[in-house]
């Protein structure tokens, strides 16, 4: 300490130089300093949770006048339903409780600290491209099993248990290792959409054969229109997803459990192999090689000016496309095609799932509010509420009757009707988000022609075999 | 004015460290503890030792990012400060000479305003910026132009062995204007007499380029490189958005900061990103050190 402004030291350019590139330095690698917040966590959390006394109209025991904080992503879905519809329901039946609203578009930037510090919020809508893993938040026990919701009273119906009044597979959808944690709320269809005012123009008919399917492809290119396309920039899992459908179609339903279950080989069975053939050709012939550098938003505008004839997608396509659909555009679906006769489903079989997740936090303060929450959601006035609103159906049976969905859902729920019980579903993408980064990936190099289908199954094969060693992923089975 | 010198100091400096402290060093720290667990971002983290040092040696985007690194660290600082250069010498000295005096080119005041302009630009605008440039359609800026006269159009991000020299391009285009500047301001201050003379000698530009302005510059030169490569050790922000599939296609234009960024808040493996984070430390560290050390010269004084 020998520098004072009578005694100047001498700083030289190399110390300069030096001190400099120490600072840069300590800027970059910053995102190594975003991870690094407090670790610290009480792990105790759930012992202080608010009771209250179970009575007819408070099966699950909710402290009265418990605050309650809701968080929404606010997406395509908005944030409208949760203010308007659920939330006033809640506070309907318990006057005393005080709801708290927070809606973003970040999730996991919100609320990560706040697992972190041991203070979630009661109830989460985890979506979005930065939902939080929900792989990790079970494996770290955050999420309230809701058993005890399921298999308590419904709202409108105390005969009936609130699992009997939602469509087959709901509490599947959200179970880990058999255990329900997870509310998927929104009925979601997949499928290959087109428009049926182009079709109708030029007398087109949706194909339910390979052959059908390619020769209608033909048609379309000799007219000018790009056939078929995804956005390769960042939707691959749209792709992946139409590969794996037709897989189950060839060869059952097991495939795809195998491959969630991560079994040795799944990823090279033979009907993962003949899907990811007959999509390469569709690939190296009918799609342009563009889209590989493009997002979602632009090759789903392409499909509304009517340059591109068929997208794969879910049903909440015709809701977010919303503002850039043309009048009379008329979203329809198509399950994709069936390979050969000798398929293992009909050609209507398709994937049909619950979507859109919602938890509750095991640690927060008032859990049994949160699972109340749900209960109202899964009421009949809360499910016909959110499908006004949101114009899509949820899982609850009762909740879209008599109501007159656009062009596009109305036929995604009549394919899920003409489907009856070839429905299936996956969930390999929820459990190991690393297999589906790989898959996404390999999907691309697959479509754009790089890879042929041996390598397309081998390297993803690979990961999941990577993953099955990896000792710090929590696994998951069905 | 020696009496209570040191609680003069200290009341100074307090703060100032104190910040340093908690914002910065103890991250960084820390930063080290969690790339020894297995921690989720959830709940408490579980110690794993060097499992995830051991996990990074087989791990093929780790070892793919740290290739690109290697290409950005020569190829950027060497494309941008040549180009830098080869600019601030024409806006200084490249013009004639008015009175013994060298001048710029016609406009030197005009260009070096407009060479600026890219740094005022905010990263996440440029790589938005340029998705219009490279866009692989009749949308895209060089493409559209492309196809109007009947061309292929290129596709600049999509192309493995094309889509990381896209990335370069833009980190050069974003970087050689401040270091025109930076030039600039170092050539201002070679005096114009040793050009003076060296003309009367009968040297010719190219000459005094090499003869004269680039040892005098040498110090000023040693920073840029420093800093380029520093800069190639992040292109995290033009990478995560710019590139197609985050650093893909299939990893060509992956950056450690992307594969930080992936493992942490996508995959949840903030011990794994973590211990990523901390190999990029030390890769950084040892860069700063070898340049210093290699390109350590006795400097001209004048």
């Amino acid at each position: 300490m020998s520098i004072t402004p009578d005694q100047p030291s001498e700083v030289s350019r190399r110390t300069l130089l030096g001190r400099a590139a120490a600072a840069g330095l300590l800027a970059t690698p910053a995102v190594s300093l975003l991870g690094a917040c407090a670790t610290s966590t009480s792990d105790e959390g759930g012992s202080k949770a608010e009771t209250g006394t179970k009575s007819a109209t408070n099966p699950l025991g909710v402290k009265e006048d418990a605050p309650l904080e809701v968080v929404i992503f606010n997406g395509g879905y908005g944030e409208k339903y949760a203010t308007d519809v659920h939330q006033p329901l809640y506070k309907k039946a318990f006057p005393k409780a005080e709801v708290k609203h927070q809606a973003t578009q970040a999730v996991s930037t919100v609320l990560q600290p706040r697992f972190a510090s041991g203070n979630p919020p009661e109830f989460v809508n985890n979506s979005g491209e930065k939902l939080i893993d929900f792989g990790s938040l079970v494996a770290d026990g955050q999420l309230m099993d809701l058993t005890e919701l399921w298999d308590a009273p419904s709202v409108d119906d105390p005969n009936k248990k609130v699992r009997d009044t939602v469509v087959p597979g709901t509490v599947e959808a959200g179970s880990f290792n058999g255990k329900p944690y997870v509310l998927y709320y929104v009925s979601t269809v997949f499928g290959i959409w087109y428009s049926g005012k182009l079709f109708n123009d030029n007398g087109w008919a949706p194909a339910k054969t390979w052959s059908e399917f390619t020769a209608l492809l033909d048609k379309i290119k000799a007219k000018g229109i790009t056939p078929y396309g995804y956005a390769g920039a960042n939707a691959a899992y749209y792709q992946w997803n139409v590969i794996l459908t037709h897989a189950a179609k060839i060869g059952g339903t097991d495939v795809l459990k195998n491959i969630d279950n991560l079994e040795d080989g799944a990823w090279q069975q033979d009907a993962v192999k003949q899907a990811a053939e007959a999509w390469a050709e569709i690939g190296a012939k009918y799609v342009d090689k563009s889209f590989e550098g493009l997002k979602h938003t632009d090759v789903q505008l392409r499909q509304n000016q009517y340059k591109l004839a068929f997208y794969p997608s879910g049903d909440w396509l015709e809701g977010e496309q919303k503002k850039d659909t043309p009048a009379g555009f008329e979203y329809q679906l198509m399950p994709v095609p069936s390979l050969s006769a000798s398929d293992k489903l009909p050609a209507t079989a398709l994937r049909a799932t619950a979507g859109e997740g919602y938890f509750v936090s095991a640690k927060s303060k008032n859990p049994r509010g949160g699972l109340e929450y749900m209960r109202q959601m899964l009421s009949v006035a809360g499910a016909k509420g959110f499908t006004e609103v949101v114009k899509a159906p949820t899982v609850v049976t009762a909740g879209s009757e008599g109501f007159a969905f656009p062009p596009g859902v109305a036929s995604s729920q009549a394919a899920l009707k003409a489907a009856g019980q070839d429905v299936f579903n996956l969930y390999f993408d929820g459990w190991y988000k690393e297999l589906d980064t790989e898959a996404r990936t390999a999907t691309n190099e697959l479509m754009f022609g790089r890879i042929k289908a041996d390598a397309f199954v081998e390297r993803i094969q690979k990961r999941a075999d990577a993953i099955k060693k990896d000792s710090s992923v929590a696994k998951f089975k069905r | 004015m020696r009496h209570g010198k040191y609680p003069f100091v200290i009341g100074f400096l307090f703060v100032p460290v104190t910040l340093y402290v908690v914002f910065v060093i103890a991250p960084y720290a820390q930063a080290f503890q969690i790339s020894m667990t297995n921690w989720r971002g959830l709940s408490a983290p579980q110690w794993v030792g060097l499992d995830n040092y051991r996990r990074l040696l087989d791990d093929g985007s780790f070892w793919k990012a740290v290739q690109h690194h290697g290409v950005l660290l020569l190829a950027l600082p060497l494309i941008t400060i040549v180009i830098a250069l080869f600019f601030a010498f024409l806006l200084n000295v490249g013009g004639r000479s008015v009175g013994g005096q060298r001048q710029g080119v016609r406009g030197a005041k005009f260009y070096r305003v407009v060479f600026f302009f890219p740094q005022v630009l905010a990263v996440a605008i440029i790589a938005v910026l340029f998705q219009m440039v490279y866009r692989p359609n009749e949308s895209g800026l060089i493409n559209g132009v492309l196809m109007k006269i009947g061309l292929d159009p290129v596709l600049f991000l999509v192309k493995p062995n094309l889509a990381l020299w896209s990335i370069i391009a833009v980190l050069v285009w974003q970087a050689v204007g401040f270091y025109v500047v930076l030039f600039s301001a170092g050539m201002a201050s070679i005096p114009g007499e040793i050009y003076e003379a060296a003309e009367m000698d009968g040297a010719s530009k190219v000459t005094l380029f090499f003869r004269v302005t680039l040892p005098l510059l040498w110090d000023t030169l040693q920073v840029a490189w420093v800093y380029l490569g520093i800069a190639a050790f992040d292109a995290f922000a033009i990478v995560a958005v710019l590139s197609v599939d985050n650093g893909g296609p299939d990893g060509a234009t992956t950056v450690l900061a992307v594969e930080i960024y992936r493992n942490a808040f996508v995959y949840s493996k903030y011990g794994y990103a973590s211990a990523m984070g901390v190999a990029l430390f030390f890769l950084t560290l040892t860069f700063a050190a070898l340049t210093l050390r290699l390109t350590k010269r006795e400097s001209v004084e004048y």
